[in-house]
């Protein structure tokens, strides 16, 4: 391969982001070689160099990229192919400044379609909406400058504070990335006219642990609020550390035996247990093995992760590192979704302290077990948190998944046996490890041991994160999280995110346990509880989750990318009342969709992108679509 | 002499497919299996000469205890595999890929095998409203957003046809994003990468880093993307003019087996000639050296054989 680049010379700063990141350019020797193996270890290098000039200089320019390209010995078309996927990477110029204003499924309970909407007629469209005919310019009132602009974005994470945003600003020293929360439309303008953005309020995210006395219950929660998440004496203070000890100590097989017993199943959506994806790496003769931790949540209405990572990040590099220690890795990885700035620097914070005390590093704790750990920040893609595709995106490629098999424990990041698990199911580990398997089967129910977090929100009193012992009814959660919002009265809950199922009042007494919610039809997924009261537009919702999964496909597989277009377009046309043909052949082509989609799809996006809507159509939550004989 | 140990033969493995026994080699695929239990399946990503990609899923068969379909061009048969490729699951699913695509996409240049099975499967495209006008610029498109949703009818896959070199054309309005080019570019055959997929979900299109002009690309018009491409949407430049004029007619065109004139490699050419002109080159996917691929010599080198005044 002959890279052939662009003439145009990057410029100075761009140049500075990226030899910030992988060092002075070597001195040029035509003698030496630069391709072949070499150029294929420099792959990995791709994602972080094209967010070093997003960050440094707002986009990734033609004369940017062509300068990664030669740094790093990947194909200039490749490397644009990767650029244009993620949501955080811009290919054509932009303002300095761009907000990205969440107008998804709970913030907009909270009257985030609204916000946007004043956005539109105050300061005109959005960035990447297309604009609609005859506007003429922004109506006077708040002039932005052209420095600054907004976007429209999926959840931040942040459904708890509501009226989330997220600033991204081009500099050259402090971080691109703020997260703004709550925000209502003056903080956004705020932003837009030039100012500082506040520093988020602190908030209440885990109401059960900011009450007094704690709630002597929490498990996973335990930490958080109480421990300074900067310091490692604080954190050992509160019992940290003592399950690496106990992990070194039982060594892998003795760990691996006490997860048998604990019958801990993964809490990112799949359910698979924990101890038989540990063991079939460890057991892999193929070297060298690799774990990673998945904290790329970005499932509509998930803030769990974030509220660990920020309260307790200590926690996550020592359940990483025992994850090491117990599938035979030295090496793991942990990917953050982008839009968590705080999150990712605690985490990073975490790792260096971490490393500087021998935590992490060639001697755990004085023992012979070895492991390092990196952290990489994702830019934009909620299909990167599907494992495969979130291997491609460490690997420098687009967030694409793949086919399974093969499974990640043959074949996963850089093609070697890994281990990947969510953030809540690492965290679940510890647990295990300091109360014992046993004891922590003890707890729930039969087939859900453990305890398990909620992100309650929407049209509830105190919204955050709930831990409770599985056998909890939904009622009871929603009960904790102070009931519906000022006596207005519950419509319909979303279980499991935009991948779950919407359930109507009847099931309030059903037990949120994985076999609870299969007999309701539902799912928990990622731990989603959003509560719509009779007060909130549930046409909207539904068609704000079908546009979630058309922007989030990534487009490989036919029956997602396309089909997901053309259940927005039939939700449309429902919603305006103007059906093609009749209302009972747009449902019948949403049931086709719904099945091609879920039988034909590559991956869990496409798999489940129907699920939801199916679901709200079998409540009779799209009016327009009941007076249907069915 | 060196003494050369005999190959292993390949081990058997027993699979059904439709209740019919059906042994193949270790490592086959289940397309392999139904190909050889003489079941016609449909395929649109798969080439024997590349690397599966399975993204179209056109292909999809019942495997008894999967949740979902599998794709048959990319899952090896594993033994004991009970193997369905006529159910109305699988029936469904085809049926819908072909609607999704011909709602989205012009398939009128595609191959004929692509007609057929629109008939099989009683796909009607239509069913999704009419294709819509284009609204925006696809290859400025931002990732995670789009334009307002409208309610006349379904959107498609618009852009301006990409007419920059004088060689091929690509109209990629008639993409179907197979990925079988970027794959001919890239390590399958070529290692050029002068094009990859950009833009993500439905605004994924094929694209030089840019978008720019194919002339400032890496592009070496060795043309194996033009091999691949099953509907038509990369072409010749003159198959490009004549089928616009309405000129272009296959059944009067002739198959020339030849060699190429230009190299020691000696490559086969086909050189498909009609009204006594060379309209297009190809060269024998079965070939085991070359697999289809030229480079640009033999590929568009061919006006010194029919010089006339007056023409490029
Ligand atoms: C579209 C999609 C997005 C996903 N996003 C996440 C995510 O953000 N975090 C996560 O932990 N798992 C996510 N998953 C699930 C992962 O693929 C994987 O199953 C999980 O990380 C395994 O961890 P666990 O066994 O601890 O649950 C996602 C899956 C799909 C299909
Ligand atoms: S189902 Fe959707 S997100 Fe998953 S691979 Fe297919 S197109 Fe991509
Ligand atoms: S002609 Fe050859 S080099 Fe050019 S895009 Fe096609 S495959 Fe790549
Ligand atoms: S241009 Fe042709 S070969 Fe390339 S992806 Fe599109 S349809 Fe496939
Ligand atoms: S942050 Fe807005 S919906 Fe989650
Ligand atoms: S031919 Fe199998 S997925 Fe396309």
């Amino acid at each position: 391969m002959d890279l052939r680049l662009t003439s145009t010379p990057a410029t100075a700063a761009e140049r500075a982001a990226v030899d910030g990141l992988l060092g002075p350019p070597p001195l040029a020797d035509g003698r030496v070689a630069s391709g072949g193996h070499r150029a294929r270890a420099r792959r990995q290098q791709l994602l972080p160099a094209l967010q070093a000039l997003q960050d440094r200089v707002g986009w990734v320019s033609p004369a940017g990229l062509a300068y990664v390209c030669e740094r790093l010995t990947v194909p200039p078309a490749e490397a644009y192919g990767v650029a244009s996927f993620y949501a955080l990477l811009a290919t054509g110029p932009r303002p300095a400044t761009v907000v990205h204003v969440c107008d998804d499924i709970v913030c907009r309970v909270g009257g985030a379609g609204a916000r946007c909407e004043a956005l539109r007629t105050r300061v005109g469209p959005g960035l990447d909406e297309a604009a609609p005919a005859g506007n003429g310019p922004p109506a006077d009132g708040a002039r932005v400058p052209a420095a600054a602009g907004w976007v429209p974005s999926p959840c931040l994470g942040r459904c708890e504070q509501g009226s989330a945003a997220l600033v991204q600003r081009a500099t050259a020293d402090g971080p691109a990335l703020r997260s703004l929360g709550p925000a209502p439309l003056e903080a956004v303008l705020h932003v837009l006219a030039g100012g500082e953005p506040l520093a988020p309020a602190p908030a209440m995210s885990a109401p059960q642990a900011a009450r007094s006395p704690r709630d002597p219950g929490l498990r996973l929660l335990r930490r958080v609020g109480l421990v300074d998440p900067a310091s490692l004496d604080d954190y050992r203070a509160h019992g940290g550390l003592e399950p690496l000890r106990r992990a070194i100590a039982l060594g892998p097989r003795g760990v691996l035996r006490e997860l048998e017993a604990s019958r801990l199943v993964g809490r990112g959506g799949a359910a698979f247990p924990t101890a038989a994806k540990w063991r079939a790496v460890a057991e892999n003769p193929v070297q060298p093995h690799l774990v990673v931790g998945n904290a790329d949540e970005s499932e509509p209405g998930t803030f769990k992760d974030r509220v660990l990572l920020e309260a307790d990040p200590f926690a996550v590099v020592e359940a990483l590192t025992v994850m090491g220690v117990v599938c035979g890795a030295r090496q793991g990885y942990c990917y953050i979704r982008g839009e968590y700035p705080e999150a990712e620097a605690r985490l990073r914070h975490a790792v260096t302290v971490a490393r500087q005390r021998g935590l992490l590093g060639p001697s755990l704790l004085g023992s012979a077990y070895a492991f390092d750990l990196e952290v990489r920040r994702g830019a934009g893609a909620y299909i990167a948190g599907e494992e495969t595709a979130l291997f491609r995106s460490i690997e420098g490629g687009r967030a694409e998944p793949r086919n399974k098999p093969p499974f990640p424990s043959d074949a996963g990041l850089f093609g070697h046996p890994t281990a990947v698990n969510n953030i809540e199911t690492l965290l679940c580990v510890l647990e295990v490890l300091r109360i014992g398997g046993p004891a922590f089967a003890a707890i729930g129910t039969g087939e859900s041991t453990g305890t398990r977090l909620f992100c309650v929100s929407g049209a509830v009193e105190r919204p955050g994160v709930f831990e409770f012992a599985f056998g909890v009814t939904l009622g009871q959660v929603l009960a904790a999280a102070g009931g519906i919002r000022s006596g207005r009265r519950l419509r319909a809950v979303l279980l499991g995110g935009a991948a779950g199922s919407f359930v109507g009042p009847e099931a309030l007494h059903v037990e949120l346990t994985f076999e609870g919610v299969r007999t309701a039809g539902a799912t928990l997924g990622s731990g989603v509880v959003l509560a719509l009261d009779d007060t909130v537009d549930a046409v909207d919702c539904v068609r704000r989750i079908a546009r979630f999964f058309r922007d989030e496909s990534c487009g490989q597989c036919v029956p997602c990318r396309v089909g997901t277009v053309r259940q927005e377009e039939a939700l449309a046309r429902l919603a305006a009342a103007r059906p093609l043909g009749s209302t009972a052949a747009e449902l019948d082509r949403l049931r086709d969709l719904a099945e091609s989609m879920r039988d034909a799809s590559i991956c869990g996006l496409g798999q489940t992108a129907a699920v939801a809507v199916q679901s709200a159509l079998r409540m009779g939550l799209l009016p327009a679509a009941s007076e249907r004989p069915r | 002499m060196t003494a050369r140990p005999l190959p292993i033969p390949p081990r058997l493995v027993t699979c059904s497919v439709d209740g019919a026994p059906v042994a193949v080699p270790q490592g086959s695929t289940l397309l392999d299996a139904c190909r050889q239990a003489g079941i016609d399946t449909p395929t649109l990503c798969y080439l024997e000469t590349l690397a599966p990609v399975n993204a179209c899923r056109v292909c999809v068969v019942e495997v008894e205890g999967s949740r979902t379909l599998v794709p048959a061009c990319s899952r090896p048969v594993e033994p004991g595999m009970a193997v369905r490729t006529d159910t109305e699951r699988v029936r469904l699913s085809r049926r819908l890929v072909l609607e999704l695509l011909a709602s989205s996409v012009t398939l009128d240049r595609a191959a004929p095998e692509l007609r057929r099975w629109i008939e099989r499967y009683g796909a009607d495209p239509g069913r999704f409203g009419p294709p819509l006008p284009p609204t925006h610029p696809r290859d400025a498109a931002a990732p995670g957003h789009h334009g307002a949703v409208l309610v006349d009818g379904a959107e498609a896959c618009h852009q301006p046809v990409k007419d920059d070199n004088p060689n091929y054309v690509r109209d990629y309005a008639r993409c179907i994003l197979c990925y079988k080019c970027v794959e001919a570019c890239g390590t399958e055959a070529q290692n050029t990468f002068a094009i990859a997929v950009a833009g993500r979900g439905f605004a994924a299109r094929i694209s030089t880093e840019y978008d720019v002009p194919l002339p400032d690309s890496a592009c070496v018009y060795c043309g194996n993307c033009i091999e691949v491409c099953p509907t038509g949407a990369l072409a010749f430049r003159g198959e490009h003019r004549m089928r616009g004029e309405g000129t272009w007619a296959e059944e009067r065109q002739v198959v020339t087996t030849t060699i190429c004139p230009y190299c020691g490699v000696g490559c086969n050419l086909e050189l498909h000639v009609q009204d006594n002109a060379v309209v297009r080159v190809t060269s024998p996917l079965g070939h085991e050296v070359t697999r289809g691929n030229l480079c640009v010599k033999g590929r568009f080198g061919f006006q010194f054989v029919q010089n006339r005044p007056g023409e490029g």
